[in-house]
């Protein structure tokens, strides 16, 4: 049934070609070089989707990135599927698959339409205004609108394909390859820039390439022949390179800007496999000329909206570059020359035109004077009123405008058509611009706004700097060229050229018609169904920015960001108003400029390259034996070491035992670790932590905490003193990098006069931590040369010893509560010190344990970990930690913020150990504590911090922060959960051996 | 994403640089003569100008030096960079 409206190949067919491709299920064909909506055009189909408020029918619109409504889901297969695509962009290619979007259960029939004859209901701010209330019905609205709403489809399997980044730094990057484009690739690379040409189609040439009419002429010959020959000289310039198919996203500060290539989206799906499909090209260009053309406005009437109702210049593009008919019987309705140029292109095609409708009354033009020579019909200073045809329009009725334009006036002319192209004159594609920062200034004579203040180091060239006409692109090319380059002459100083475009224009945003405002559909946003009445009520109700207009009545808001429509929203605002255009300023435009896929943004870094993360040099024996891994900052640390049919429980209970019965082993490589050198190391220390260290002897360790300046806890652990001026500082695993930033920082800019030097060297040592009370045995035989005894190796001391030939760091500290000993070496010797020490513990059941196990021993011990136990509002003082503050100390990181009136309060919440009345019951980390239940509303006194079941002391322990928990000692609190309410005693927060007995042994 | 010319190393991207806020905040010499308000004052207050303001950066994967930078935080130009312990170089 579908007719063939291919009229003559066109320049970018290739007729030898076939291709079958499915739309919305039935097969068809094109020829390669075809876009999706050039094959669907050329079989004579309009209507591909459904708009997104009344579920109107749309067609095609355009031919470009700004089309509205022929966004298409492409593929059927779940990781493929893409949804939001513009047909208008699709190149076709065997066994390509296309469905309609925003229609159920198909786009011929569809639900939602009833929406239309429900439009009176749904005006601007409709979703605001009714779906707000009552608050309960949302779930029964959201069923609805999800249902009948949606914007395609996602895909549900993981994307198949990959996706690259790439940095490009270049002397100039030249932005769209019409015909100023390619003058300013050509211009630039033969004076030496380094260039970057790119362009969101897959050929050079913009309009300027099909445009083949005697009525354009440079140096005599087409236009479209001496741009020709001018891409086939630049493609052999060594300094340009071309990118196709790459379409800028986004204009940053700096000339920073993102451009997506599509490498592989045109070719069949089995010619994609291990290729790169699309890259995000993150260019740094000294120099920018941006040649992005401009975008033909629609009008906007009443029904404008009807699939067969195209942009003329879609049209003429069609017809010129694909060689398909949009229509048999056209009709044409304009505002100013363009839409000739439309209809002298048909005519050398011989398709028929109906009519031309112009508003315009007097107009000299060499190309209206051509058209009439063809006996076509034009209809001077008319209006179309209203137009018919519910898949595909039908019938336009058109009047005679007024003197002033604001009315229509004499009897109503009924045309018959099957396309109607419409043009309301051209607007800059500024969008780059504006993103970049640039400002603009609205020109009155023909209602645009061009570029005016550029925020870096940038040009505007061609049509989006609002040169409309061929010889003024001409002449003002080069000359901008040379300024901009700094050179003296171009190569196109003396064309000649011969345009014939009567700049003309009579603009009326919103065109009059026979009916009432309220009864008309005269669409401003295609997309997202926003029409004048919907602006002119949002004005009406009082909304006078122009960007809560755009938010009220969602102008401009769908995934082509209002590229047609936006201006005339704008210039009804500014009637409605009574504002100038240039002082209401227009709405921003926000990257990307198209839509890129979440692949493009993501890159490689996907799966296992998601996020980096760190391994310590015994990684490998971790998970040979079955270790479960925790993320610790960027660390995967062994959590616990089930066996068998363990579950986390049962072996952190067996491996809390065995460490404090006998022995356990712990790899600590992760634990921060930052070398100090310098005359005035010590003194630094004493700054940065709240004791004291200038009597640290050499070979002793010292537990430390570190403040921010607001007394706050921000990091701990232990520092050893290894020389006069030398020490090893330990700090947390996930605070390493912020502590060595907030050190430096400190003795860069408030203590340049210390004589100290840092360097981070956590990666450089493995740190093996053996404890338990047959920890000292195993060390021992581990490294026999070393006096283990206490006289000589106390607790909190160091010993620098070997290992055979290696050299190796012995710390006597312990985390656990238990006699334990940390071995340092050199990291690629890590491994085999831990196997060593697995080997001697053999006889000992020698344990290795994760995290979790370390994190209950600590807990019996009551040593808090920063971060778990602490949040940025506890000062030693709150964790009752007063023993660690140096009371002697002039001045340290927040000393003084200490004893300010907010932190002396005695109900902030402080620090305690938590005890079950039933000591079976493990609290819930994070379970708030109370006091009363019968209050309303019930305090808050703090929340369970650490909570664990101890095998050791065979009972529930718990640690938490509570008001004024200091002296609430032996008080009994309520733990309210959701199924009952738990009684817990307030208690030391160290449960055991207070005596350091276990440690001294 | 601007570029940002260390004072140390030269131009960089700014993924290279971390922010470190009001430049010129000296920490107080002697804390412990100082009023709760006084304190509060070098603790917490912090301008945040619309326009030419003095700012702290550390050239974090970088060379790791902390400097100054005079940036218009209407547009992002930086006007300059500076050591530590020099004066602005412009007003
Ligand atoms: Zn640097």
């Amino acid at each position: 049934m579908t007719k063939n409206l291919r009229v003559k190949t066109g320049k970018a067919i290739d007729e030898t070609y076939r291709i079958s491709f499915k739309f919305n299920g039935s097969t068809y064909y094109g020829f390669k070089g075809d876009t999706l909506s050039s094959a669907l055009l050329a079989n004579d189909i309009h209507l591909v989707g459904r708009s997104f408020k009344y579920h109107r029918p749309r067609g095609i619109m355009t031919s470009g990135s700004e089309e509205p409504n022929a966004i298409v889901q492409l593929h059927d297969n779940s990781s493929r599927t893409e949804p939001n695509v513009r047909a208008t962009e699709v190149e076709i290619y065997e066994g390509l698959e296309a469905s309609s979007q925003n229609c159920w259960p198909s786009v011929k029939f569809d639900i939602g339409g009833i929406n239309n004859f429900l439009s009176p209901l749904l005006p601007a701010g409709f979703y605001y205004k009714t779906f707000m209330w009552p608050a309960s019905f949302w779930e029964k609205y959201e069923y609805f609108i999800r249902r009948s709403a949606g914007l395609g489809k996602s895909p549900t399997e993981p994307d198949p394909d990959f996706y690259e980044h790439k940095y490009i730094h270049c002397d100039v990057l030249v932005i769209g390859s019409g015909i100023s484009g390619i003058m300013a690739a050509k211009t630039a690379a033969k004076n030496g820039f380094k260039t970057l040409l790119v362009d969101e189609k897959p050929n050079l040439g913009g309009s300027t390439i099909y445009q083949n009419s005697d009525y354009f002429k440079i140096n005599n010959q087409t236009s479209s022949s001496w741009l020709e020959k001018e891409i086939n000289e630049i493609k052999k310039l060594k300094n340009l390179e071309i990118k196709t198919r790459t379409s800028v996203a986004a204009y940053h500060g700096y000339n920073f800007l993102l451009a997506r290539q599509n490498l592989t989206d045109h070719l069949p799906i089995e010619l994609r496999k291990d290729k790169t499909r699309h890259k995000l090209l993150k260019i740094r260009a000294k120099k920018v000329i941006t040649a992005t053309g401009s975008i033909e406005r629609p009008m906007i009437f009443d029904n404008n909206d009807r699939p067969g109702i195209l942009l003329s210049s879609a049209i003429k593009r069609y017809a010129d570059f694909f060689g398909v008919a949009c229509g048999e019987k056209n009709i044409l309705f304009t505002n100013n020359d363009t839409a000739y140029e439309t209809a002298i292109s048909l005519i050398q095609k011989g398709i028929n035109i109906e009519a031309v409708i112009d508003n315009r009354e007097e107009i000299e033009s060499k190309l209206l004077y051509e058209v009439e020579k063809n006996n076509i019909k034009i209809f001077k200073g008319y209006t179309v009123t209203n137009t018919f045809g519910y898949k595909r329009i039908n019938k336009i009725s058109i009047k005679q405008l007024s003197k002033d334009g604001q009315k229509v006036i004499g009897p109503k002319i009924d045309l018959p058509c099957d396309c109607l192209g419409v043009s309301g004159g051209w607007t800059p594609a500024v969008h780059l611009f504006t993103q970049s920062g640039g400002r603009l200034k609205f020109r009155e004579e023909d209602q645009v706004f061009i570029p005016n203040i550029y925020p870096s180091d940038q040009l505007s060239i061609g049509s989006c700097n609002g040169e409309f006409t061929l010889d003024e692109i001409l002449i003002n090319t080069p000359k901008s060229l040379k300024d901009y380059l700094n050179i003296k002459n171009t190569e196109y100083d003396n064309l000649e050229v011969l345009s014939s475009t009567n700049k003309s224009k009579r603009n009326i945003w919103l065109l009059p018609t026979d009916k009432v405002l309220g009864k008309t559909k005269s669409f401003v946003d295609y997309q997202n169904d926003a029409t004048a009445k919907d602006i002119k009520l949002a004005l009406r109700e009082g909304f006078r920015s122009i960007e809560h207009v755009k938010r009220y009545t969602t102008t401009g808001m769908g995934t082509d960001q209002g590229k047609l429509g936006n201006m005339h929203a704008l210039g009804i605002i500014s009637e409605t108003a009574g504002a100038k255009m240039g002082e209401l300023g227009t709405t921003t435009f926000r990257p990307p400029y198209t839509p890129l896929t979440f692949g493009t943004i993501v890159g490689r870094n996907v799966g296992e390259y998601f996020d980096i993360f760190r391994k310590t040099p015994i990684h490998d024996w971790h998970v040979k034996n079955k270790a479960e891994f925790e993320n610790v900052g960027q660390w995967k640390r062994a959590w616990y070491y089930p066996k068998e049919n363990e579950n986390m429980h049962q072996a952190v209970q067996r491996e809390s035992k065995a460490a404090r019965e006998s022995a356990g082993i712990l790899d600590a490589s992760t634990l921060g670790k930052i070398d100090i050198q310098g005359t005035d190391a010590s003194e630094f220390l004493n700054r940065v932590y709240t004791n004291a260290w200038s009597k640290l002897a050499i070979g002793k360790c010292r537990y430390g905490l570190m403040l921010n300046e607001d007394g706050m806890v921000y990091d701990d652990g232990v520092t050893t003193r290894l020389g006069d001026n030398h020490y090893i500082m330990t700090t947390t695993t996930g605070g390493a990098a912020n502590v060595m930033g907030k050190l430096e920082d400190y003795l860069q800019t408030e203590w340049p006069e210390l004589d100290v030097y840092l360097t981070s060297v956590t990666d450089h040592f493995v740190t093996v931590s053996v404890c338990g009370p047959n920890s000292k045995k195993i060390v021992s035989e581990v490294i026999p040369d070393l006096d283990f005894s206490d006289e000589n190796f106390p607790h909190m001391s160091f010993k620098n010893t070997k290992i055979g030939k290696i050299n190796c760091r012995v710390m006597r500290i312990s985390f656990t509560g238990e006699q334990s000993y940390e071995i340092n070496v050199q990291a690629n010797y890590g491994k085999s010190v831990w196997e060593k020490c697995m080997e001697a513990g053999k006889d000992y059941n020698i344990t290795p344990y994760g995290t979790e196990t370390m994190h209950l021993l600590r807990a019996e011990k009551g040593f808090i970990i920063v971060g778990q136990d602490t949040d940025a509002t506890m000062t030693p003082i709150d964790l009752q930690m007063d023993w660690i503050v140096s009371k002697k100390k002039y001045d340290f990181i927040g000393k003084r913020s200490l004893y300010r009136s907010d932190t002396i309060r005695e109900d902030r919440k402080q620090l305690v150990g938590l005890l079950t009345d039933n000591p079976d019951e493990v609290l819930e980390e994070g379970a708030q504590i109370v006091a009363d239940i019968n209050k309303s509303p019930i305090e808050m006194l703090g929340h369970v911090t650490s909570s664990y079941y101890s095998p050791n002391l065979k009972k529930s322990i718990a640690l938490g922060v509570v008001k004024g928990g200091k002296n609430m000692m032996g008080q009994k609190l309520i733990i309210p959960m959701e199924k009952k309410n738990i009684n817990v005693t307030v208690a030391d927060p160290v449960f055991l051996d207070k005596d350091n007995e276990r440690l001294n042994a | 994403m601007f570029i940002i010319n260390c004072p140390f190393c030269g131009e960089r991207e700014q993924s290279e640089f971390k922010a470190g806020g009001e430049a010129h905040i000296v920490r107080p010499k002697q804390p412990t003569e100082l009023s709760d308000d006084q304190w509060a004052e070098y603790l917490f207050m912090r301008k945040n100008i619309k326009g030419v303001q003095l700012e702290r950066w550390n050239h974090a994967h970088g060379c790791r030096k902390w400097f100054n930078m005079v940036r218009d935080t209407s547009n992002d130009e930086i006007k300059a960079v500076y050591k530590m312990g020099e004066k602005p170089p412009i007003e």
